[in-house]
Parts: structure tokens; C-alpha cells; sequence
């Protein structure tokens, strides 16, 4: 793979989670307690005022120090679970990972995300992006398909019954609306492969 | 002290100080006691940092029972004590139970001198299994 340019990453995130904000928000108010689009772009953009001390680490523990400041600064139920999804990443990942070093990396982050949240695939919260990825990665796709994956799949929580948080309140009332944590997901991943296409 | 030290997280700082003043009006000074509420930047919400800051203050060798309202509030709690980290960490419990109630009925159990265990079990038991 191409050398990844972490700070350059970073910035495409902070973006894509800034300019989604509102949209993330009001996706949140419908079904949920309507904080996070406000939450993720303070964690990010608290990713971004230390990015080039990030890049400047080894890609291990840029992972897990990137983890660390998400769970310190988002401030709802998402700094954990997308902060263990880093921090995990960072802990299995190798410092210069191929493709399938990658993906088994991702597929222990995925499984620590589901331990923090006590959740599982098809109760409509990111993990029902986080595995397709997953699937996407270890079938080799490339960064736009796996970035089209993505929003299809966040796309199909909308019909879903939400299991887990806030949403779950709601019962039959949560479905017709995408998850929030589905969406951020999904522009997080495309951020990602977005960043990498420029490097590449 | 000895006894086991409770903590409070809510997502409202309002609740988790409400909340903490009905322990005190029942327990006293008996239990070490610590509440936090709030995302840290003026809103509803649960914070990570304010978590591991109120477990050191109701700090206690016995150990330390965490009250919270809604999921956020535990999935936080549990971070926290994550982090914190062993050997701590095995001495601290985030409780399955209703917010004041539990708190109320833990730091009870906690000023007979009951160990972490009974504490927890005392909260546990406000909660239909």
C-alpha cells in the first residue's frame, strides 16, 4: 500500500465530520438524543489541533493515541465506541500493514466496538457498517467500492428495528430512520479511502 | 476509609448533585462519595476524564460502586475504569441499577461496612432481571 499520509487523513475526517454536522445531528434528534453531530465534530476537531503530533507516531500508537483523545473529547456514548475502535486498531495493526494485515486488524477493532457497546450486527448502530467494511476489506475492494458499501449500508439501517441505545427507546417508532452512528461510519470510511485515493 | 465509596454519573449535572445530596442526607459522612454529570462543555451529556476524576475522589481500598442513568452514562463509566486500569480497576463495579434508588440503597449497604460485593448486590437487586 501506498505510505499513508496520516495528517492528511486526519484533516479529510475533521472535514467530512464538520460539513455533516447538522445532518448528523438531526439524525440523532429524530431517534435519539440529537448531540451527535455536535459531539463527533468536537472530537475530531480535537484530533485535528494535535494532527501532526499524531502522524509523527508510529501508525500503531498514532491509532491508539487518536482513541485516547476521542474517548477523552466526544462526550456521549461515541467517544467510547468510536475511541475503542481506534484504540483497538492501534493495538493489532502492524507499522507498515498490507491488505490482509489490515483487515484482520479491523476485524478485532469491529469485535471490540461490539463488546463495548453490548451490541451486535442488525440493531441498527455503526456496527452494521463496521462489519460489511470489514467483509469489503478482507475481499480486497477497492477504497470507492468499500466507500459505496458503506452508505449502502448505513442506507439499510433504515428500515431496522434500533436494539441498542438511545434509539431503542423508541421501538417500532426507530424504524424509517438512518442511524446516526451508521452515517458517521460510512463518512468516516469515505473520508479514509478518499485520502488514501490522494496519496495513491 | 474503609467503606465503599459510591460514585454518580448522570447525563445531567442537576441529577448526579440531586442525587448525591439524598445519599448524604442518609449516609452522612459515612461513604466516600463523588458525582459528575455533563458533557464537559455545558451540555447534557457524560465525560470520560470527569468519571476517572469523581472514582479517585470516592476512592476507597473496599472499593467503588458506579450509579448511572442512561446507556451513555455507563458505556462511559466502563471506559473509565478501563483506563484507570488494574490494579484498580477489578475494585471498581458499574452497577445494573435505578440511579437514585440504587444510589440511596448502596451507600446504605456501604455505611455497615459491607463489602463491594453486598454493595452491588444491594443496587443489583432494584433492577427486575
Amino acid at each position: 500500500m501506498a505510505p499513508l499520509n496520516l495528517a492528511r487523513l486526519i484533516a479529510v475526517a475533521a472535514d467530512t465530520i464538520a460539513a455533516h454536522a447538522e445532518e448528523l445531528t438531526a439524525l440523532d434528534q429524530a431517534i435519539g438524543d440529537g448531540d451527535h453531530g455536535l459531539n463527533m465534530k468536537r472530537g475530531f476537531e480535537a484530533v485535528r489541533a494535535e494532527a501532526d503530533a499524531f502522524a509523527a507516531k508510529p501508525l500503531p500508537d498514532a491509532l491508539k493515541a487518536i482513541g485516547t483523545k476521542l474517548v477523552m473529547t466526544v462526550g456521549g456514548a461515541s467517544g467510547p465506541l468510536f475511541g475503542t475502535l481506534f484504540m483497538a486498531l492501534g493495538k493489532e495493526i502492524a507499522a507498515d500493514p498490507d491488505r490482509s494485515g489490515l483487515a484482520a486488524a479491523f476485524g478485532k477493532a469491529v469485535e471490540a466496538v461490539a463488546a463495548r457497546g453490548k451490541s451486535q450486527i442488525g440493531q441498527k448502530t455503526m456496527l452494521d457498517v463496521l462489519q460489511p467494511v470489514h467483509d469489503a476489506l478482507a475481499a480486497d475492494k477497492t477504497a470507492a467500492e468499500i466507500a459505496d458499501i458503506a452508505d449502502a449500508a448505513a442506507e439499510a439501517t433504515v428500515p431496522m428495528r434500533a436494539l441498542r441505545g438511545r434509539a431503542s427507546f423508541l421501538g417500532e417508532r426507530s424504524i424509517g430512520h438512518m442511524d446516526a452512528g451508521a452515517r458517521s461510519t460510512a463518512l468516516l470510511v469515505r473520508s479514509v479511502g478518499q485520502a488514501i485515493g490522494e496519496s495513491a | 476509609m474503609s467503606n465503599v465509596g459510591i460514585v454518580i454519573v448522570s447525563h445531567s449535572p442537576l441529577v448526579a448533585e440531586g442525587t448525591a445530596d439524598m445519599v448524604r442526607q442518609m449516609v452522612g459522612d459515612e461513604v466516600p462519595l463523588a458525582w459528575c454529570g455533563g458533557n464537559g462543555h455545558g451540555g447534557l451529556g457524560t465525560n470520560v476524564e470527569a468519571i476517572m476524576g469523581a472514582i479517585d475522589k470516592a476512592w476507597s481500598e473496599a472499593g467503588v460502586a458506579i450509579l448511572v442513568d442512561l446507556g451513555g452514562a455507563e458505556t462511559n463509566s466502563e471506559m473509565a475504569v478501563e483506563m484507570i486500569g488494574e490494579p484498580r480497576a477489578q475494585k471498581i463495579i458499574v452497577c445494573n441499577a435505578p440511579i437514585v434508588e440504587g444510589a440511596v440503597m448502596a451507600a446504605t449497604e456501604s455505611s455497615g461496612g459491607a463489602s463491594l460485593k453486598e454493595v452491588v448486590a444491594t443496587a443489583h437487586e432494584l433492577s427486575p432481571s
